[in-house]
Parts: structure tokens; C-alpha cells; sequence
């Protein structure tokens, strides 16, 4: 961080530089085989970590996605799994 | 030259707002700052002031409404008292934070229990160490001409931090005095457009104010504060002679004034309209007594202070409120500059009692025997 006079910060868009992923406790993991891409994990992610790839199905961005558990308790088809990080 | 006018302090502090030509004003009524708010909405209703006055619900909202509007670029005032300025705190540390040049007066009163609306300093005291700039006034006059002065200093590009303008509740805001106010184009030209330096609400050129600064950077932006304040020591001067050059008034160096110091064998150190019975004391009845008007209790000019008094046979502080459990403020910050000058410690005046010329005299006497060097000295008290 710049020490601007106030904390003032110019450049616009520059939280993305804080890598929000660094809090998560508990990593989902999704199943590409067993998902049905229904979606609902992509619609219920508060974080907006969860995007559609054309090619590898749904993506979980690990950068910032906090770990919260939303996605694997929506999942119709249990493909999304909690894991501790250390393991 | 001026036209002499006879108004109550409130008044004083509302036309010198109205001088500056401010963009935005929000502000709460409280006794005994009311009648500010009230005249500076009349001037914006009958179109003397082309300002924004933003009706709000409480002092919480204003300070923060100031905020905002600072943020934007343009030029803000508030003001309260007592009770309100409590309910401002937190955002008072958001203002200086963000290096926001706010001006805010405050008509000095106590702080209930038990509910009290008359003069102390209790009120500004609580709000010490908000980094905010404090000048203390002595008569309606020196309301008027701080007020402009403290725009000059808060958004000088140095400084950048708010300023509070502090004048006694009653014995000030509420009294006539001839006051002197100047034309308005002048007082204009002294001050200046407002040009903001560090940051402007600007959606064409979008930036980020009051971001997270966590532990790798939050030290960093607090010093940087203090830096500012050493930095109000040099400004609050530069402006005051630049203003007594122009008006022809001026409160010694803008920090302290010094009256009578050099003839004398003891030394009164004490803030706001006291220091008018003080001088006359001095005039009338001890010759041997000097006085320090404080009018920068943030930043405090201690090295001034201690130049002065040491080597006197004896020092005196008046403080008008009260770090219950220790030392009263003034006193504190007195020795923490001077630790090797013997200071005795008055208290007095709180809640609006009021100071005397016999209490004077009899905080001179206690100076006199030594007394108050380590435990206060209530000032005609009945416990």
C-alpha cells in the first residue's frame, strides 16, 4: 500500500490485488465428473468465486473464494466436497 | 477597514462562515451552538450565503454529512456542543484520518450527569486525541477572525486536518461584543478558492477513499498525522501575521499569547475567555503576574510554553475540565513539556461557575505557596 496523505488510493480497481482466498478454512472441491451443471453453486456463490469455462465446466477461483460452504450445501448432487485446508 | 458590529459570539462564528463563502453546511441545534445554525440557515434562505444546508437528524449524521461533502471538494462547516460533540466522536477520527479540512466550531459546554448546558471544556477535551487541530477563543472577535484563519490552516497542503474552533458556551456564544468584520471580498481573497489536494469525489477519475489500511499499514497513515500536526505549528503562525498584515489583529503568534510574561514573577497558563479576567487582574490588582494564553491546545506549542515559564518563581495552570482519577489536561501537557519546571494545578469554572477575580487571585495565591504540584486544586468548591 502506497502512503498516500488519507489513504487515499487513485488507482481504481485495486482490492483485487488482495487475495481474499487467504481467510478460507475449508476448500470446496468440485467433481467435474459427477456435476450436472445445474448452475446453482454459480447462482449462490455470495463472492462471485464460481464461473462457467466453455471448456472445464464450472471453475472455482481459489484467490478469492472464502471458503464459506454455500455452493456444497446447494449442490443437488453432492459434487461439491469441504476439505480442510492443511490436507 | 471593517465595520464594528455588536453580536453575540454565535453570531461571530456564523459570519465568519458566511465570509469563507462555504459550499456545504450540516448541523444538529444544541445548547449553547443553536443560534449558529440558525443564522447560517436564515443566510442560505434569504440567499446571503449560496450554500448547501443539509437538514439532518443528529450530530452523528452531521459530522458524517460534512464528510461526504469535503470528500467532494467543496468547502464544509459544522458545529455543536457538549453532548453532540460525544455523539460525533467516532466520525471526528474518520475526518482527521481521511486529512479532511473541515471547520467546525464548538460553543464549550459540559457533559452531563448531572444534565448541565453551561461553560467547561469538558466537551473539547474528550476530543483530544482525535487528531483534530483545537484553537481556543478569548472574546467574539477572536471567534471571527479564528474561524477564517482555521480554513487557511486546514486546507493548507501541509496540514490537511480538520480544525475545531472552540469558544466558551454563554460566557461567549451568548454575550455582545463589538466585533469587527470585515468586507467580505476581502476575507475572500484571504482565503482563497478551496482547491482540493488529495482527493476529490470525481467519477470521471474514480479513487478509493477510506480503504482498509490493516497492521502493514495503519502506523504508517497515524504518524503521518502527527507529522501534519508539527507541521500546524509553522502554519498556524504564518497564517496569523498574514492575517494581521491584511486586518491588523492578531493573538500573539497564533499558537500562545503571552501577556505581561516578561515582568513577571508568576505565570498563569490557562485557555478561552478566562483569560480575559485574567488580564484585568493583571492590570488592576498584580503587576508581578504574567499570563499564557493558550489558543493551540492541538497542536500544543510546549516547547514555546517551557521557554517562558522557566526560571519564574512560580506557574499556575486553569484547566476547565478534569482527567478524573489523574491530572487535569492543560496541567498534563505543561509538564510533559516542561518536566523540570515546578507547575501547580487549578481547577475551575466547571459547569459554568463562574471565575472570579477573587479566584484568580486565589489561584495565584496557591501558586505562590506551591500547592497543586501533584493533586489539583479545586477553585471555589463546596466539597
Amino acid at each position: 500500500m502506497k502512503y498516500t496523505v488519507g489513504a487515499v488510493i487513485k488507482e481504481p480497481g485495486s482490492t483485487r490485488r488482495n487475495k481474499t482466498g487467504s481467510w478460507r478454512i475449508f476448500r470446496p472441491v468440485l467433481d467435474h465428473e459427477a456435476c450436472v451443471h445445474c448452475g446453482r453453486c454459480y447462482m449462490y456463490c455470495p463472492d462471485g468465486c464460481i464461473s462457467l469455462d466453455p471448456e472445464k465446466g464450472y471453475v472455482i477461483d481459489y484467490d478469492y473464494c472464502k471458503g464459506c460452504g454455500i455452493c456444497a450445501k446447494v449442490c443437488p448432487v453432492d459434487a461439491i466436497e469441504m476439505v480442510l485446508e492443511e490436507d | 477597514m471593517g465595520e464594528v458590529h455588536v453580536v453575540n459570539g454565535n453570531y461571530s462564528a456564523a459570519e465568519a462562515v458566511k465570509a469563507v463563502d462555504v459550499d456545504v453546511i450540516a448541523a444538529y441545534p444544541i445548547t449553547p451552538q443553536t443560534p449558529v445554525v440558525e443564522y447560517l440557515s436564515e443566510f442560505v434562505a434569504n440567499g446571503e450565503l449560496d450554500a448547501e444546508f443539509i437538514h439532518v437528524e443528529s450530530e452523528h449524521s452531521a459530522i458524517s454529512a460534512v464528510v461526504g461533502a469535503s470528500a467532494t471538494g467543496v468547502r464544509v462547516f459544522t458545529a455543536t456542543a457538549s453532548q453532540g460533540l460525544a455523539l460525533m466522536h467516532e466520525v471526528l477520527f474518520i475526518a482527521s484520518g481521511m486529512r479532511l479540512p473541515i471547520v467546525m466550531t464548538v460553543a464549550n459546554r459540559a457533559l452531563s450527569a448531572p444534565i448541565n448546558i453551561w461553560c467547561d471544556h469538558s466537551d473539547t477535551m474528550a476530543q483530544r486525541d482525535t487528531s483534530w487541530i483545537q484553537l481556543y477563543c478569548e472574546s467574539n472577535q477572536e471567534i471571527y477572525d479564528t474561524v477564517i484563519q482555521a480554513y487557511r490552516i486546514a486546507e493548507n497542503e501541509d496540514v490537511l486536518l480538520p480544525v475545531m474552533v472552540c469558544y466558551d458556551g454563554f460566557t461567549l456564544s451568548h454575550t455582545l461584543e463589538p466585533v469587527e468584520f470585515e468586507p467580505e471580498d476581502e476575507i475572500r481573497e484571504f482565503v482563497g478558492e478551496f482547491e482540493p489536494i488529495h482527493c476529490k469525489l470525481d467519477p470521471e477519475e474514480p479513487m478509493t477513499l477510506g480503504p482498509v489500511g490493516g497492521p502493514d499499514s495503519y502506523m504508517e497513515f497515524k504518524k503521518m498525522q502527527h507529522e501534519a500536526m508539527k507541521e500546524a505549528l509553522k502554519v498556524i503562525p504564518e497564517v496569523n501575521s498574514e492575517f494581521e498584515k491584511r486586518f491588523g489583529r492578531s493573538y500573539g503568534d497564533g499558537l500562545i499569547e503571552p501577556y505581561n510574561v516578561d515582568d513577571a514573577d508568576v505565570v498563569i497558563i490557562a485557555m478561552g475567555s478566562v483569560c480575559g479576567t485574567i488580564k484585568h487582574v493583571i492590570d488592576e490588582h498584580r503587576s508581578d503576574v504574567g499570563l499564557i494564553k493558550v489558543k493551540a491546545f492541538r497542536p500544543f506549542p510546549g516547547d514555546d510554553i517551557r521557554r517562558l515559564i522557566e526560571g519564574k518563581d512560580a506557574v499556575v495552570t486553569i484547566d476547565r475540565a478534569h482527567s478524573y482519577g489523574s491530572m487535569p489536561p492543560l496541567w498534563t501537557d505543561v509538564k510533559a513539556h516542561a518536566p523540570d519546571v515546578e507547575v501547580s494545578s487549578t481547577i475551575a469554572g466547571l459547569g459554568g461557575r463562574d471565575i472570579r477575580v477573587e479566584d484568580i487571585l486565589e489561584v495565584i495565591e496557591v501558586a505562590e505557596k506551591g500547592e497543586g504540584t501533584d493533586e489539583p486544586v479545586w477553585i471555589n468548591v463546596n466539597v
